[in-house]
């Protein structure tokens, strides 16, 4: 068991709230508290106007499938009872990427623009990670052959 | 003042590529970096600048030790991944032209046999922090899985297709066996990387680079004086390096097809008073297939989008019209952080290219891509 330990945050003074956050189910987005933009994943400077002021907000978990991939191969031994997972590149409404496991069928039809909503699930070591999951079958951006 | 046509790449040296290698990186480095100055037709304390590359890059001064300089006049890192070792000749240019030095040495060389693989220390760069805190921890852990969205986001919006993807990994497997030095000596066919085994879908095990032991390096001169060293004169007449927006993190990049090279390619050929279509030689890192397609959209070889079908019909390969990693690449040949892309145009551009010469090559480029999009790009001329 001692192997297959998934990795776990490295909390910094930037990031706790986030993972505080996490902790309850709360999606908390950084914000410039000068200019107001948003910005995640959270860092030190707003990259419009500089400040170094920001609070944060709740984030609706609500967006749309940007991009994902399907992890077949285990490239750490924590993961390697969870193969195939979705890793999904997600849009959020309000405006910001977030990256979360997506809770689909790993050989179903995805595709771009499909709307979702993230749910924050405590794993056995206590972490709380992002999931999404499909709301409903969005329209595709433009038709791709990916067959093969 | 532009660095073009200022300096040369006056040596080269690389060592066997092989699998399970027993000498450490430093001595793989060291033998390298003795083969390209014997190549320059210098011995080693006629260096006076050090850019080692990779994290597994010994420091300038184990050089310094090692070979007895004397006077080491100019040092430097120039962390970009696979992105370093043009990143690192554009230093060395500049810094030849500034007047600092006159002798550059650039080692690369590593044992990942010995330890470091590149899938599992991502967590542990500084420059990957984000991606450690907030995607590592969800199971994205090696680069293969976090580079397939932006395939997966390029063949949604484009209709690229893994079949294209296979073309980019059979064109380096053929080159790869007519050179010689490579890791790689079995032939493969389209149907075979179609049957290969997923590992972060879209991307099958052939569309991944391989992990390898050995070791490249180069001496970049001042050009005014390669002409009075061993080998024909081989420019630098377009260098330059370009970030990707969102560095830091793919997840967050506004366009995620879209890499660092985009950025450095109009200006490196600009500086070279050159266009795509007069490269005769191409030798463009390839981790993955995917990052080739990519990076030949980016430098404008064809337009965004289109670089699935410009793979198509043999076009990379030999007797092509734009011959590409005639050595094997990172995915045939071995993973030397793009150095090996280096050695070998100068080589094609000197006419030592062996069986995977490119006919009467005179002006060719070489790429390099790492961390999260960084990007290089180096053409060179024979004069
Ligand atoms: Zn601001």
């Amino acid at each position: 068991m001692s192997t297959s330990e998934k990795p776990r945050p490295h909390e910094t003074e930037e990031s706790r709230p986030y993972w505080r956050g996490a902790e309850r189910g709360a999606l908390m987005i950084q914000r410039c508290a000068h200019c107001g933009k948003l910005r995640h994943y959270p860092r030190l400077v707003c990259d419009n106007c500089h400040s170094l002021e920001s609070d944060w907000v709740e984030a609706s978990r609500r967006g749309t499938l940007h991009s994902w991939t399907v992890a077949h191969h285990a490239f750490h031994p924590g993961f390697a009872q969870d193969v195939p997972y979705v890793l999904a590149t997600i849009d959020l409404e309000e405006g910001v990427r977030a990256l979360g496991i997506l809770d689909a069928p790993a050989d179903g039809k995805l595709a771009p623009g499909a709307a979702v909503t993230g749910r924050f699930e405590r794993r056995g070591d206590g972490v709380s990670v992002l999931h999404f999951f499909l709301a409903r079958q969005g329209p595709r951006l433009v038709k791709g052959d990916d067959q093969c | 003042m532009s660095l073009s046509g200022k300096a040369a790449i006056t040596g080269i040296g690389e060592t066997d590529y092989v699998r399970g290698s027993t000498k450490s990186a430093f001595r793989l480095q060291v033998e390298a970096s003795l083969k390209a100055i014997e190549d320059a037709g210098l011995t080693p304390k006629d260096i006076d600048g050090i850019i080692p590359i990779g994290i597994t890059g010994a420091p300038a001064e184990e050089f310094v030790t090692n070979f007895g300089i004397g006077d080491l006049r100019y040092s430097a890192v120039t962390p970009l991944g696979g992105a370093s070792g043009i990143a690192a000749v554009q230093s060395a240019a500049a810094a030849i032209a500034a007047g600092i030095c006159n002798h550059v040495l650039i080692p690369s060389g590593r044992n990942v046999s010995a330890g470091a693989r590149a899938g599992v220390r991502i967590h542990q760069m500084p420059q990957f922090h984000l991606v450690t805190e907030y995607e590592y921890p969800l199971g994205a852990i090696a680069p293969a899985q976090l580079y397939a969205p932006m395939a997966r986001r390029h063949m949604e919006l484009y209709g690229t297709r893994s079949r294209q993807f296979a073309e980019v990994a059979v064109a380096m497997r053929e080159h790869a066996i007519l050179h010689g030095n490579a890791v790689m000596k079995k032939p493969i066919t389209i149907e075979d990387h179609q049957s290969s085994r997923m590992i972060a879908d879209p991307f099958r095990l052939l569309d991944c680079s391989l992990e390898s032991d050995g070791g490249a390096a180069l001496v970049v001169s001042a050009a005014e004086r390669a002409g009075d060293m061993r080998q024909a004169k081989v420019v630098v007449a377009g260098i330059a390096e370009g970030h990707p927006d969102s560095p830091s993190s793919i997840t967050q990049r506004a366009e995620m097809t879209r890499l660092g090279i985009a950025k450095a390619a109009p200006r490196a050929f600009a500086m070279a008073g050159v266009t795509p279509a007069d490269i005769q030689v191409a030798e463009i890192y390839d981790c993955f297939t995917y990052i080739v397609i990519c990076q030949l959209e980016d430098m404008g070889f064809c337009g965004k989008g289109e670089g699935g079908a410009f793979v198509e019909n043999g076009r990379l390969k030999l007797g092509g019209a734009l011959p590409t990693n005639t050595h094997g690449g990172l995915l045939s040949q071995a993973h030397m952080l793009g150095m090996n892309h280096i050695v070998e145009l100068v080589r094609q551009l000197r006419g030592q290219g062996g069986a995977t010469q490119v006919e009467g090559a005179r002006l060719g480029l070489a790429t390099g891509y790492g961390d999260l999009g960084d990007g290089a790009i180096a053409i060179m001329q024979r004069v």
